[in-house]
């Protein structure tokens, strides 16, 4: 059970600063995600908070306790490596014993706990081979049993499924996803640039960029109503679609013209003011569906590629614009490069975002 | 798909079996006579240098050769080893190598040179690869600096050594002196007591570089991530040193070890210069050399060499047995 409160926490290297003051709060139990590209800062907050890395500025507090200078044994965390960080020369026993044995536990309770987090982890039979007869789901196992066997107040994962293939991936993805629901109050920090792992592991995302929070927020929240074109453009595959629009109309709903589309409503109040500002009109490809036989649609455009997933077809359409719209259809749809095809989208499906990057609300999202 | 792979093996593993034989034995026997071409002169050269050579050391040391007539040289059998002269009245004496008092001291001078200073530069050379291996401003110009005394030939540290461990005008009786550790000068290099001391301070302060360098690059192997692995359990870092780092550099430790002995076991130049005919000191090969190039004992010095041969050939298997066995067990 544990608490984080991340208060304008700063680091820097030298003269580079790379986190720009994060303020977070983490609620006791919770599963948050740190999602961003790579270099955004992830990392180096995860080993903040597991006091590995020195803070610049700001506080960092666990269960309202300044945590700022104390080691990472005592702030009570326990983290899993990416690279698994096993001793190499210990077995998986010794592996999962060796930080318990200096907490003066007596070997009895050394013993039940390793035991017991192993057959948590179904790595009992292993627990005397060495980390290289193992294989690298195991390895994963091994780490995550040693932190588990620490008994910590907050669980700290760095990009923990990287090093696996795509199917072991899956499963080892719903076994930490079971880990967190079997171990109530147990607060878990996940870093990855997996967006998929992301939306399915976290109670709250938080999606970094450039060593800045962009947005917190559940998984479907930052899919549904993401507050700039980064978090819009970053969760979602494909991604977005953004297109420069210019505002035509104002009033409780927005007339937008985009580069190489029809004149369309969005239903975003903007005040009178804004007539003919630049904004961006964004919609993913999934909300794009073909226009009727003979329909106009939003967009109007010629197939310039057709990639079939089998569940899914994707399009990818020149409408004159800078960039190829992508559409996402449902199912096997019989497309050929070269022929001219025409999309439209639901009103409620359009996101539009300032010249900023900042999203301009969609009431009728919020009301839903 | 059960079928296909039920059917597919024995039709694949019948055209191997007609295919391959004709065609790995010729590709293989390409590839040796690739190989012995490429080890050719390697081995000439190795055999010009060091199995000839060898092979005469073993020679003379069975004959009475001496350095005015090595051509004359007669097979003696083991004399030059071990001789038993009978006096005639019922008394004898043995002479040779295995019954010489002087060798069996400078055997033991090896030894004890040996043990005390590959133990001395291991722990500091260990001691400053530590130091150089964890980030600190200006570390490439240390570990550069550090390498110096290893650098400078041996026969020159000797000799600058030996001036400052001068009896009188040493700079070493000068300093001790002026911070009162000692009262009057001592002949570092000729007493008897700190004669061999002399040297291996000497060896310990040209050689421990070397060691640190060799301890370093099996530091560098070792993962990062399992130190702050073991920061997280919050393991002590003293523990850290025993259970963690020092059975991952052990192997680099052990060959570092055997480098070091075997160099030390053959000293001479370091000896010859700073303490010369200094029973104290006198090693093996500094013994083999009296009596092959001074004393006119050429077949006698053989024998020396020989036997020096021997000992360090030796201990270099056993030593490789049992550090192998070693890490055959901790891993």
């Amino acid at each position: 059970m544990a608490t984080l409160k991340l208060t304008g926490v700063r680091k820097a290297y030298g003269a580079v600063e790379v986190l720009h003051g994060i303020d977070l709060d983490i609620r006791s139990g919770e599963f948050v995600v740190f999602v961003g590209p790579s270099g955004c800062g992830k990392s180096t907050l995860l080993r903040v908070i597991a006091g590995l890395e020195d803070i610049t500025g700001g506080t960092l507090e666990i269960d309202g306790e300044v945590v700022n200078a104390m080691s990472p044994k005592r702030r009570g965390i326990a983290m899993v490596f990416q690279s698994y960080a096993l001793y190499p020369h210990m077995s998986v026993y010794d592996n999962m014993a060796f930080g318990l044995t200096l907490e003066k536990a007596g070997k009895a309770e050394i013993d039940r706990r390793v035991r017991e987090a192993a057959r948590l982890l179904q790595i009992e039979p292993y627990l005397d081979r060495l980390p290289k007869q193992l294989s690298g789901g195991q390895r994963q196992r091994v780490a995550i049993g040693r932190a588990i066997t620490r008994d910590p107040r907050v669980f700290l994962f760095d990009e923990p499924l990287s090093n696996l293939d795509a199917a072991l991936r899956v499963q080892t993805r719903i076994e930490i996803a079971r880990l967190h629901e079997g171990m109530e109050g147990t607060t878990m920090i996940y870093v990855t640039h997996d967006q998929v792992e992301a939306m399915t592991l976290a109670d709250r995302i938080v999606v970094l960029n450039k060593g800045h929070v962009e947005q917190v927020g559940s998984p479907m929240e930052l899919y549904a109503r993401p507050d700039n074109l980064f978090v819009a453009q970053f969760i979602g595959s494909p991604a977005m679609n953004v297109l420069p629009a210019t505002i035509e109309a104002t009033g409780e709903t927005t007339r937008v013209k985009p580069q190489g589309g029809a004149l369309v409503s969005v239903p975003v109040s903007t005040p009178t003011a804004a007539i003919r500002q630049a904004v961006h009109l964004g919609v993913r490809p999934e909300d794009l569906t073909l226009a009727p036989a003979g329909g106009d649609g939003l967009f109007r455009g010629v197939v310039t590629l057709v990639e079939k997933l089998g569940e899914v077809t994707l399009v990818y359409l020149d409408t004159g614009g800078e960039k190829p719209l992508t559409a996402k259809l449902a199912g096997d749809v019989p497309l050929e490069r070269g022929t001219t095809i025409a999309l439209s989208a639901r009103p409620e499906a359009l996101h539009l975002f300032g010249s900023d990057g900042r999203a301009i609300r969609q009431r009728m999202r919020l009301a839903a | 798909m059960a079928q296909v792979h039920s059917s597919a093996p024995p039709t694949r593993h019948a055209l191997q079996a007609v295919a391959r034989p004709a065609l790995k034995s010729e590709l293989s026997r390409q590839r040796r006579r690739s190989a012995w071409l490429f080890l050719a002169p390697m081995l000439v050269v190795l055999a010009l240098v060091a199995a000839w050579p060898l092979a005469r050391t073993i020679w003379f040391s069975f004959t009475d050769a001496s350095l005015d007539d090595l051509s004359g040289a007669h097979f003696v059998g083991l004399r030059n080893y071990l001789e038993y002269v009978d006096y005639g009245d019922g008394t004898g004496e043995y002479f040779g190598l295995l019954a010489d008092g002087e060798w069996w001291g400078a055997v033991w001078n090896t030894v004890r040179y040996t043990v005390i200073s590959v133990a001395i530069e291991t722990v500091l050379g260990l001691v400053f690869a530590l130091v150089l291996n964890a980030p600190f401003p200006g570390r490439g110009l240390v570990r550069a600096a550090v390498l110096i005394p290893w650098a400078i030939p041996t026969i020159v540290s000797a000799k600058m050594w030996a001036w400052m461990m001068n009896d009188q005008f040493g700079i070493l009786n000068d300093m001790l002196q002026s911070i009162g550790v000692i009262a009057h000068p001592i002949a570092w290099t000729a007493s008897p007591e700190t004669a061999i001391w002399a040297v291996i301070i000497v060896d310990v302060w040209k050689t421990t570089p070397f060691m640190a360098l060799l301890i370093l690059a099996g530091l560098q192997m070792v993962p990062g991530d399992i130190y702050e692995a073991a920061k997280i359990d919050g393991v002590h870092p003293v523990k850290v040193f025993w259970r963690v780092t020092l059975p991952l550099i052990r192997p680099a430790i052990l060959v570092a070890v055997i480098f070091r002995a075997l160099d030390a076991l053959r000293v001479f130049d370091l000896i010859y210069v700073l303490t010369p005919n200094n029973s104290q000191t006198k090693s093996m090969s500094v013994f083999a050399q009296e009596n092959l190039f001074q004393f006119d004992k050429f077949a006698y010095g053989s024998a020396a060499s020989t036997f020096l041969f021997l000992v360090i050939a030796m201990i270099t298997l056993v030593y490789i047995k049992a550090a192998r066995l070693e890490l055959g067990g901790g891993r």
